[in-house]
């Protein structure tokens, strides 16, 4: 889970982290009040749970009373379209008004679990204000990496080396307090990132932590109540948010091919083959190992909810989950939810064939395939508005045997 | 022989009497596999499908001499149940549960480490070697006996694999679940070097996966001349955006890392064969295999 800025800092100042005197907004006079609280100039912060805010034109700094207001009304309301977004932005609702800090310079500091020792890693850089990419791009001699024993915790050797290296030796007690208390904040709040970039050095000669970004794991979060009461949703797309109400993992993509699978790995490769097959996925969606006909039925809600999707691909592999379990799940969910598009269907694993044969005697119509190659060019296909070639001709025919059937 | 586990090892389930710690006992003794005793707190003197019942490891251990733990306890209590057992001296545990705390993750990586345990997963399938032993969720039938040995982050994709490669008129010597969150027991490197010493595996397939950077270390290994026997390697979620997680905690990418193309590079510099359609994996390696004259 994602917090913003001004709940991060919130969470800094309680651990003793100096960050810059300022209050969240949330309208343009309100701001303007604070900024007079403050005294000029101030920095107006958007509050989104994006990168990118400051490159986007959501930082400001505004040092007349009228350019607050001014830069406040503009920024209000406005759509932030930063790289991590996409061409539709998000809002901008919140505003924080901080007093513009001093700034002698800039360094970078961040805490994060490194996957390839298993350890929190503290990196550290003289160069703060640049994102770290372009550090370890440009000047990779300038990146501090000190890994973290969990159990004997951020050492004060290790916090001395530090010191050194960014040149804090004049307020040393000062640095020292502060970089343990980061740490402590790291662990006891779960925290899979915290980044401070920049944490400034300010004229008169202390640090001062002027932006924090904070990442909280999602699985701490039944035991980190206080982080999970600073959750903000209003930023998530509504159809995710339904989908995980429901239990199903949904992230919403640009294609036209709606794709309904069990597991992480076989639904990332099921796009992958739809685009490999010439289609577009519009969705990534894992049902999880309780495809329960409630949950199926509300993954068809969600995806045919996109107008733009025209072909729906299933594909369970019944491992957990058994194929027949699955099956009478996908009946219920069509008898709940009109489909009018082609659903291209391939079940295989535990149960497989009394999976199949409940597909055919319903007497619904769907396209079945054997494997994820023919079921992958079937669906780009008759998404693509292409439906005569061979693995659609062998579909129509399996659609025509189940309507045989079903007079029969 | 097999991979790590073998006909004989003697399994205790830890979380037995849940509603997936029973089922999957259950199963794995159908497949076969020696289930010895079970744990759970508070349970202790009760039995599940003729299995006996033990409210500690220590207890099940010093009664029923298991060697393998297979975990199913719900994740704010994993980690601990994990340190349980490598406290009572337990050398492999396969742990299935999802969605335990990165932190519980480091410390638990930290013990296993110092105490030489193999610890499978956590949030994988497990693991099996076919027609021996299965210590897992995975649906034994789709596994047949044969000379490939998997081992994948996912676990349906591991099923899709394990599937295809059957129907090529392959199998499988021992297939496993390494596990899809950002902190696992073992990575391929470890099952790469099992695999290599293994008589029965001939050769072996990385189903990897975006993010972090498992598949490069993988490569790096490989290239250094370790690895004699061919490789085959799929990586999932080369459409995937960036920044956003997909489904495992593990996958995502960040900034520059962990993209599927990144990995394909590196595995391709390596000289392992990169199967870049997922629908061709079996054929692909049955095509490979019969021209180098293995099978």
């Amino acid at each position: 889970m994602k917090l913003h800025e001004y709940q991060a800092k919130e969470v800094l100042a309680n651990f003793g982290v100096p960050v810059p005197e300022g209050r969240v907004t949330y309208f343009p006079d309100e701001a303007w009040m604070v900024s007079m609280e403050l005294g000029l100039p101030v920095v107006l912060k958007a509050q989104v749970l994006t990168g990118g805010r400051g490159k986007a034109g959501g930082v400001r700094i505004a040092r007349t009373s009228d350019e607050v207001l001014q830069i406040a009304q503009e920024l209000f309301g406005k759509k932030l379209v930063t790289k991590q977004t996409g061409p539709q932005g998000v809002v901008i609702r919140k505003l924080l008004v901080e007093k513009a800090a001093d700034i002698d310079r800039e360094l970078y500091f961040s805490i994060l679990v490194d996957r390839t020792t298993s350890r929190p890693t503290v990196i550290a850089s003289k160069r703060g204000g640049m994102s770290i990419e372009e550090v370890a791009e440009q000047y990779p001699e300038d990146i501090i990496k000190i890994p973290i024993d969990p159990v004997t915790g951020f050492l004060p050797y290790q916090i001395r080396r530090l010191k050194y290296d960014l040149d804090l030796m004049s307020l040393e007690k000062e640095a020292a307090k502060i970089f343990s208390a980061l740490y402590k904040v790291f662990i006891e709040k779960d925290c899979s990132l915290l980044e401070l970039n920049p944490l400034v050095v300010t004229k008169s000669g202390h640090l001062l932590a002027v932006d924090a970004k904070m990442d909280v794991d999602d699985n701490a979060l039944y035991r980190r109540k206080e982080i999970s009461r600073m959750r903000d949703i209003t930023e998530a797309d509504p159809d995710e948010l339904e989908a995980r109400f429901s239990g199903l993992n949904f992230i919403k993509l640009s294609g036209n091919i709606g794709c309904m699978v069990n597991g992480a790995g076989l639904a990332m490769t099921t796009m992958d083959i739809i685009k490999l097959a010439g289609g577009e996925p519009a969705n990534f969606l894992d049902v999880g190992g309780e495809a329960t006909p409630e949950t199926i039925a509300k993954g068809f809600e969600i995806i045919t909810r996109d107008p733009k999707v025209k072909a729906i691909f299933i594909n369970i592999f019944g491992g957990i989950v058994r194929c027949d379990k699955v099956a009478n799940g996908i009946l219920q969910a069509l008898k709940k939810v009109k489909v009018e598009i082609p659903v291209v269907i391939r079940l295989t694993g535990m149960n497989r064939e009394e999976g199949m044969e409940i597909l055919k005697k319903s007497g619904l119509k769907f396209y079945v395939a054997n494997d994820l190659k023919e079921a992958a060019k079937m669906v780009a296909e008759l998404a693509n508005g292409k439906n005569n070639g061979n693995s659609g001709k062998k579909a129509q025919k399996q659609e025509e045997q189940q309507k045989e059937k079903k007079e029969k | 022989m097999a991979v790590c586990v073998y006909r004989t090892s003697r399994v205790l389930v830890q979380g037995i009497t849940g509603k997936e710690g029973s089922y999957h006992a259950k199963a794995c003794k159908d497949y076969g596999t020696k289930v010895v005793s079970g744990v759970t707190p508070g349970k202790g003197g009760q039995e599940v499908d003729g299995i006996p019942v033990f409210n500690t490891v220590e207890e099940a251990v010093k009664e029923t001499h298991p060697n393998v733990s297979l975990i199913f306890v719900p994740p704010p209590f994993a980690a601990d149940a994990i340190l349980e057992a490598v406290g009572s001296g337990i050398k492999t545990i396969v742990c299935i549960t999802e969605g335990i705390p990165v932190l519980d993750m480091v410390k638990v990586k930290r013990v296993i480490e110092k105490e030489g345990v193999t610890l499978i997963g956590p949030n994988c399938p497990g693991i099996i070697t076919p027609g021996a032993t299965k210590i897992g969720i995975m649906p034994g039938h789709i596994f047949s006996r044969g000379s490939v040995g998997i081992m994948s982050r996912s676990g349906t994709l591991l099923y899709e694999t394990a599937d295809q490669i059957t129907k090529a008129g392959l199998g499988q010597s021992t297939c496993v679940g390494i596990g899809g969150d950002p902190i696992v027991g073992t990575d391929y490197i470890f099952w790469l070097k099992q695999f290599e010493k293994d008589p029965e595996t001939e050769a072996m397939m990385i189903v990897g996966e975006i993010g972090g950077n498992a598949e490069e270390k993988a490569a790096e290994f490989i290239k250094s001349g370790a690895i004699k026997k061919p490789v085959f390697a799929f990586i999932a979620g080369r459409t995937a955006p960036p920044g956003r997680r997909m489904g495992h905690a593990g996958a995502i990418i960040m900034g520059k890392s962990g993209t599927a193309e990144s990995k394909y590079q590196a595995l391709r510099e390596a000289g392992v064969h990169v199967i870049e359609n997922p629908g061709y994996i079996g054929e692909t390696i049955a095509k490979v295999l019969k021209e180098r004259a293995i099978i």
